[in-house]
């Protein structure tokens, strides 16, 4: 009988892909590698040993399944039976586990030749879990190396503890915790399988069923107790749409991170009205380390990485860029602080010709001015456009008035310059 | 008991684990009894379980440990619709004779009427762990697998199949068997002594081979068998388990040995060699009448199917018996399928068996590329 057989090549063919996390030198994973920014595998295992501290995703189930399709690849199914219950007794909703079993039960029984051969098996949740597998094992074997950052975590400022930094093709959430005995680099802590919406990023409208793409935070923790089951171990509100998404005329409200249904272990990778959910195991490991108010989280279409050199150049010319902003409003040098603003700036109804006059207005009576920006944060907004989000506190003196705010601005290159195109309190 | 067939079947293949053990020949120490065990059995036949159970109980009040004894006493109470008894029956039987796999096997049937999937499974597989090629436990153990594989779907896939395939089908197999020669049994001196309840006893049943062993066999109905065609008449497929029991069907026409139509004679020959081949323990000849891409069981490398059959071939002491009953081929160009009734001696194991087999052209040559017992 060819049971055997078929299920494997149901399986590998229908995980296309999936056979190459068994291949850690094969050519392809560079040109994967290449093609999504990731960090380059040449050097072999992308790991040190020891490089990384434990995390909390090597408890999730994506080693097992790994094991699970290394030992259908191997032809070894029992092996892989015996590792799908073993799977199913840590997490007996997970429905991807589930189907796996049923695979190799009915493998015994007949020649199967599909994932997911279930007779009547309802197309599009096969195809779900089919995506689920090949979301997980693809993010696991490209989990990001120990000297790559996010290229949006550009700076953290000194209290926010950690940051969130999602990749929705690879339906992934990274936990990077602000290093500040290093200078304040993010440092990897662990990544989670994540559900984004039913028709993927970039929302536009209320009711696109899509995952916003950008530099949020957190608003508000919503515990269990006040949520109905659907939101799973508890839920927290980012402040989507933002300034910046509210200027562009985007809408939509009632963005979370949340958990999941008791129903189910996982949800598949698409299956939101465009929060970010997951399992509640790990939205239970993440929100240890939200702080309400602070906690960035970082939503883009495919997160890009640089090196740690790459990453400190571009932070320390921004930084550069901001002090240089900050002094030239000091120097009362009305028109000098003014080429720091876009033509195109617009803010609180003002555009740059009503902003530009106000500040000479206002410069005028100023004998002495001094600003300080404490608490700065810089975080690169994803997308194409360059856009840098930069908050701060802003401790404004001068002969006649002082004035303490939160500030948050828009940054946006033009030309090779960095101008602000927005900017107004946080 | 009662077997309902699926109104839209979830796995077609779904046949049904039966209760099927019927025989369980165990040898009888004290001529003194042994004509109790058959009359116990005649009254299971008439469906008279009550008083089939009183006889029963008498016998087994002087032998308490006469696995016979008991394991019709088990087979009664699930007649009866008795469950409880009789899986602590089986149970019990199952611990004290580890090398018989009847008693799994109808602890797995029970199990699996109370859709006990698991126990079932592992109920079976104690079974061919004790008897490897105990094909009636592999196709319970296909059944109980298909049937886990619907739940893991069901919760996969959020189905609800609540209302389809709670129900096992009913395929007769039967057949029965066995019994190793070692443990407490003490061997029958030849099959004929065996209170066979039926008939249907390989074609030449008398001078067993084994000098060691017991075994008898028995085939009650062979239904659901439509293929096998010179075999008894099918009993028409029992709604009840009940009507599944042996019943005493005439001998299956002795058929000359594949002796054929015109035109399948190549086929039938190949048969024939392959038989002889496993008959003189040829190795050479045996492994090299399979194709080279023959399917094999389970799905086991070639090499370990090799190993595997070498042992249970070579690697048998005694004379070893293969006949092939009642061949019917049916030819498709360069392909034939050929279905027959095995009939298999060896010491230590009789049985007999509805198989087939597809074989292809090589050449001027018919090799076996599948072969499945049915």
């Amino acid at each position: 009988m060819p049971s055997r057989k078929s299920l494997i090549i149901g399986l590998v063919l229908c995980l296309a892909g999936a056979p190459l996390i068994y291949r850690q030198f094969s050519p392809a994973d560079e040109e994967v590698a290449q093609h999504t920014g990731l960090p380059g595998q040449e050097g072999g295992p992308a790991q040190p040993a020891g490089a990384l501290p434990a995390t909390v995703s090597d408890s999730g189930p994506e080693t097992q399944l790994l094991k699970i399709f290394a030992e259908i690849e191997a032809n070894r199914l029992g092996a892989a039976l015996q590792l799908t219950e073993a799977l199913l007794r840590q997490y007996p909703n997970y429905r991807l586990a589930h189907l796996i079993k049923g695979d190799l039960l009915l493998a015994r029984a007949r020649p199967i030749d599909a994932f997911g051969a279930a007779s009547d098996a309802p197309a599009d949740k096969v195809a779900d879990l089919r995506a689920e597998a090949l979301v997980r094992l693809k993010a696991y074997r490209e989990r990001p190396e120990d000297n790559f950052v996010p290229r949006y975590l550009l700076q953290m400022q000194p209290d926010q503890r950690f940051a969130v930094v999602v990749d929705t093709q690879r339906s992934r959430l990274y936990l990077y915790e602000n290093d500040r005995a290093n200078g304040g680099r993010p440092r990897f802590v662990a990544d989670y399988y994540v559900t984004q919406g039913k028709l993927g990023a970039d929302k536009y409208v209320e009711g696109d069923k899509k995952t916003p793409i950008g530099v949020y935070h957190v608003t508000a923790n919503l515990p269990r107790q006040k949520l109905a089951d659907l939101y799973g171990s508890g839920a927290f509100p980012i402040n989507y749409p933002n300034e910046w998404d509210r200027q562009q005329g985007r809408g939509g409200s009632g963005i979370w991170l949340h958990g999941t249904p008791s129903d189910t272990f996982a949800r598949p990778p698409k299956a939101s009205d465009g929060c970010v959910v997951l399992t509640n195991q790990d939205l239970d490991a993440v929100a240890k380390n939200l702080q309400v108010g602070l906690t960035p989280v970082i939503i883009s279409p495919s997160v890009e990485w640089l090196s740690l050199d790459d990453w400190t150049k571009e932070r320390d010319e921004l930084n550069a860029t901001i002090d240089t902003w900050r002094q030239d409003w000091e120097s009362r040098d009305t028109e000098r602080y003014l080429k720091h603003y876009s033509p195109r700036f617009k803010a609180g109804g003002q555009d740059f010709a009503a902003f530009a006059s106000q500040k000479r207005q206002v410069n005028a009576g100023k004998e002495w001015i001094k600003v300080r920006t404490d608490n700065l944060s810089v975080f690169r907004n994803p997308g194409k456009d360059e856009v840098v989000v930069v908050t701060f506190d802003q401790d404004y003196r001068s002969n006649n008035l002082t004035n303490r705010m939160k500030k948050r601005q828009y940054w946006q290159r033009e030309n090779g310059k960095w101008k602000i195109i927005y900017e107004g309190s946080a | 008991m009662t077997i309902k067939s699926l109104a839209q079947p979830r796995f077609q293949q779904l046949k049904t684990l039966r209760a099927l053990t019927i025989g369980l020949a165990i040898g009888f120490a004290a001529p003194a009894f042994a004509d109790n065990l058959p009359e116990v059995q005649r009254l299971i036949k008439q469906g008279q379980y009550p008083q089939a159970l009183e006889k029963v109980d008498v016998y087994l009040n002087s032998r308490p440990k006469d696995a016979q004894g008991r394991f019709l006493k088990g087979l009664i109470f699930t007649e009866m619709n008795k469950p409880t008894e009789a899986i602590a029956i089986f149970t019990r039987l199952s611990e004290d004779y580890p090398e018989l796999p009847e008693p799994y096997n109808n602890l797995a049937v029970l199990y699996a009427q109370q859709r006990q999937y698991d126990k079932a499974r592992t109920a079976l597989e104690m079974a061919i762990r004790t008897h490897p090629s105990y094909a009636i436990a592999y196709e319970n153990l296909g059944d109980v697998y298909a049937k886990l594989a619907s739940q893991a779907y069901d919760k996969a896939l959020q189905l609800d199949s609540s209302n389809a395939a709670t129900q096992n089908k009913l395929a007769l197999i039967r057949d029965l068997i066995t019994t190793s020669g070692k443990g407490n049994v003490k061997p029958t001196a030849t099959v004929a002594a065996a209170p066979a309840p039926v008939a249907a006893a390989p074609a030449k049943p008398a001078p067993a081979p084994a000098p060691s062993a017991s075994i008898v066999t028995t085939t009650p109905g062979a239904a659901a068998q439509p293929l096998a065609a010179p075999t008894p008449a099918p009993a028409p497929q029992a709604p009840k388990l009940a009507e599944s029991k042996p019943t005493p069907e005439a001998a299956p026409a002795p058929a000359p040995t594949a002796k054929a139509k015109t035109g399948d004679d190549e086929v039938l020959k190949a048969v024939n060699a392959w038989a002889s081949a496993w008959e003189r323990k040829d190795m050479k000849a045996y492994l090299g009448a399979y194709a080279a891409d023959f399917k094999t069981p389970r799905g086991m490398s070639r090499k370990d199917w090799e190993a595997e059959r070498t042992k249970r071939i070579a690697g048998k002491g005694g004379k070893i018996s293969v006949q092939i009953d009642g061949p019917e081929v049916a030819l498709n160009g360069d392909s034939a399928t050929v279905k027959f009734r095995q009939h298999y001696k060896a010491p230590g194991l009789s049985s007999s068996a509805s198989k087939s087999m597809v074989l292809v052209r090589s050449g001027n040559r018919w090799l076996i590329k599948e072969e499945n017992a049915r």
